[in-house]
């Protein structure tokens, strides 16, 4: 198993993600949005933890009516500065209401993380080839923010009207 | 202690870090000193590094580096203005490049010297944040931002809302393409080219007489030039953020990722027509319009607060010793008629120093003009500077008897040349000379034909009128609205000049349309000369080019200038 980065720490993944249909192994799983599409009873009945992974283009409305069942949301980035994930987060977390686990994978790095976690995202599967020691420090790259966000209710400019 | 106090002086007049700003500023340069180290030592590719080093204004140029450092909405202090010439001696090569988007840009420092570079900016409240990539850049406004008459109020303290709500925007940091936004505070007149902006910010008051915005969106310029469309009429001021966060999700979710010729938020709301992009927008804003981001009328009250005015002094217009002076010296007649302009305050003008001179690169100052100009700034408009759109600089608050003396200093500068608002005023990009991306150079198109048209009385004869020239199709030169637009183009490896004509960035806004087939260089300057020739010919009492041109259309032009 991997580690991956969840909740500010380095941890073993749990999670195998399967992208080929077929019978679910007796794990934890995240199913692609075609398997969803094609087995959603199947993945559902999953006697283990279970979510999905959505690709930029596939908008997380096309989910919404099962967020509840679900233990994980990945959002995967092929490229990191295609940036449509990050609305994805913040409309899944504001919206949509979820509050299962929400994780980056894909072309994932340090550099990327602050803004991942500001956005949503507790959880981040840094890409293969990337330290993740160093991936971890990327989430403190700064203290204070002038946004609103989902880590931040308060935009700056009101919380330094209260200070 | 004098230099703390000549700071504080100028603080009236600007924004102030607090230790918020200051904070977020200091943890970029550690960030990017992180980011340039890991690079160098071949931990981030060039391919990850590349938008990290874009989001800090950094460019790999055809010979060297290119840092472009932000100058929020145009406003700087003396002080600042210091650090940025001791920047261009100490780590480039005596001198840096005033954007048409208020910026300066360095065009030979070191890569491995920048966060070096950018500690020396953040000690004086200064960063090249977002100045280039896929993300919201500087805004911009109007140069005479609250010193003219006749705004509906100031704009800056809508500008720096707009900075720090865009300045690491978490969700819109690696947009489709890059995104542009400008301010207009007046009615009458725009001198920021707010229409070709991805978002142009009107402040507008409605028939209550509340204070807000109309919002305009998908202007811009590049391949596809577009005079943006109004979404919003009337936007109360306190939705403005909330407003902004539903028109880039928008943008974020639907803008196009497969081509970046097509990325830019103009091609999706020409695709979805602007009514069903404002749809769109209105449907997002009213989950984005929460409490939360409404923005209390204290924190508009606080950035105001920023921005009051100097210590100005009772003063009449027009006093003995400025009208003696005006009578005896025809230059400094001339100058004060043209680089000058009217102050809302009696006995003070707006002074314009023109970046303009023959033979110097548009937009182009050395690291000493750099500090004479703080200096004067310091003397005589109480330390503030301003950078222009036209690529000039602007010093706003100066005493109408102090305007003689200014100009002889200004003269001796090499800043005094009487041509804002004329043709030699030329906005011109840095082109083939110094751009990877251009197909052309635009400096010496533009030197020729400031060399032709070196008689000020003719050049005062023909009157207003912009010329921008453009390297290539990115249209950093803005040629698209200008009066006459100039482009570079490649035909089979060799620098040719495509010639636009009736464009224009005021309120007024239009896009030229292309006269015809492309020329040579050497033939540029013949061919303004033939344009104008035919305006001149045409003109009807004082009309200026561009009503003559919209007048009598562009066939007689083209008759003449290809016969």
């Amino acid at each position: 198993m991997p580690n991956i980065i969840k909740n500010g720490a380095i941890v073993a993944d749990s999670y195998q993600v399967i992208v080929e249909a077929g019978s679910l192994p007796n794990n934890d799983i995240i199913v692609s949005l075609d398997i969803w599409l094609s087995q959603k009873e199947a993945v559902l009945a999953h006697a283990y933890k279970k979510g999905i992974m959505l690709k930029p283009d596939q908008h997380p409305e096309a989910i919404i009516e099962s967020l509840n069942q679900l233990d994980i949301i990945a959002l995967d980035f092929p490229a990191f500065a295609d940036g449509r994930g990050y609305s994805y987060a913040v409309l899944l977390r504001q919206r949509y209401g979820f509050t299962g686990e929400l994780r980056a994978t894909g072309d994932i790095f340090k550099d990327n993380l602050f803004y991942l976690k500001r956005c949503g995202f507790d959880s981040f599967a840094v890409r293969a080839d990337k330290d993740l020691q160093v991936a971890l420090q990327g989430l403190t790259d700064f203290s204070e923010s002038y946004q609103a966000s989902i880590d931040e209710s308060q935009p700056l400019y009101r919380r330094r009207l209260a200070s | 202690m004098l230099c703390a106090l000549l700071f504080k002086h100028s603080a009236r007049l600007m924004y102030q870090y607090d230790a918020y700003d200051q904070k977020i500023v200091d943890q970029r340069v550690a960030q990017y000193r992180d980011q340039t180290q890991r690079y160098l030592a071949g931990e981030l590719t060039e391919d990850e590094f590349r938008p990290f080093r874009l989001q800090n204004g950094l460019y790999i140029q055809r010979y060297a580096p290119m840092l472009r450092v932000a100058i929020p909405y145009g406003m700087l202090s003396s002080t600042q203005l210091r650090t940025l010439g001791h920047i261009a001696r100490q780590y480039d090569r005596g001198y840096a490049h005033i954007s048409t988007r208020q910026n300066i840009q360095y065009n030979w420092p070191q890569l491995e010297k920048v966060p070096d570079i950018l500690a020396e900016l953040a000690q004086v409240q200064m960063h090249s944040i977002q100045t280039s990539g896929n993300c919201i850049r500087n805004t911009t406004t109007d140069q005479f931002a609250g010193v003219v008459a006749g705004e509906i109020i100031d704009p800056r303290p809508t500008c720096e809302l707009i900075r720090q709500w865009s300045t690491f925007h978490p969700e819109f940091a690696f947009l489709p393409r890059k995104f542009k936004i400008a301010v207009n505070a007046h009615p009458d007149v725009d001198r920021a080219a707010t229409a070709v902006h991805d978002i142009g910010v009107y402040i507008v008051k409605n028939d209550a007489g509340e204070i807000g915005y109309k919002i305009l969106v998908g202007g811009g310029l590049g391949r596809t030039p577009i005079i943006g469309s109004v979404i919003r009429d009337f936007l109360p001021q306190a939705e403005l953020i909330a407003y902004l966060e539903a028109v880039l999700r928008v943008y974020n979710l639907y803008g196009r990722r497969d081509n970046k010729y097509k990325a830019r938020i103009k091609i999706l709301v020409k695709a979805l027509t602007p009514e069903v992009f404002a749809q769109k927008v209105e449907a997002e804003f009213l989950h984005t319009n929460s409490e939360a981001l409404r923005v209390p009328a204290q924190e508009f009250n606080r950035l105001a607060s920023f921005f009051t005015e100097p210590a100005y002094a009772t003063l009449n217009d027009n006093p003995d010793a400025l009208t003696q002076k005006l009578n005896d010296n025809k230059a400094f007649a001339l100058w004060f008629s043209h680089n000058t302009h009217a102050h809302k305050k009696l006995g003070y003008r707006i002074v314009t120093l023109s970046l303009k001179k023959t033979g110097v690169a548009t937009g182009d100052i050395t690291s000493e003009q750099m500090e004479a100009v703080a200096n004067l700034a310091e003397k005589y408009s109480f330390g503030e500077v301003r950078t222009t759109h036209e690529q000039n600089i602007v010093l706003a608050d100066v005493r109408q008897e102090q305007l003689f003396e200014l100009w002889e200093q200004v003269s001796a500068l090499g800043f005094a040349t009487a041509n804002i608002g004329f043709l030699t005023n030329i906005i011109c990009c840095p082109g083939g000379d110094f751009c990877s991306l251009a197909n052309a150079k635009s400096i010496p198109i533009a030197e020729q034909i400031q060399r032709r048209f070196d008689d000020l009385e003719e050049v005062y004869n023909i009157g207003e009128l912009d010329i921008n020239i453009s390297g290539c199709m990115n249209a950093c030169g803005h040629h698209h609205v200008g009066h006459i637009g100039i482009l570079g183009v490649d035909k089979k490896g060799n620098e040719y000049y495509q010639v636009s004509l009736g464009g224009s960035s005021g309120h007024d806004a239009s896009i030229g349309s292309i006269l015809g087939p492309s020329f040579e260089a050497e033939e540029m300057a013949n061919v303004v000369e033939e344009v104008l020739n035919t305006y001149l010919d045409n003109r009807q009492d004082n009309e200026r080019f561009l009503e003559t041109y919209r007048r009598i259309g562009i066939e007689k032009f083209k008759e003449r200038v290809y016969a």
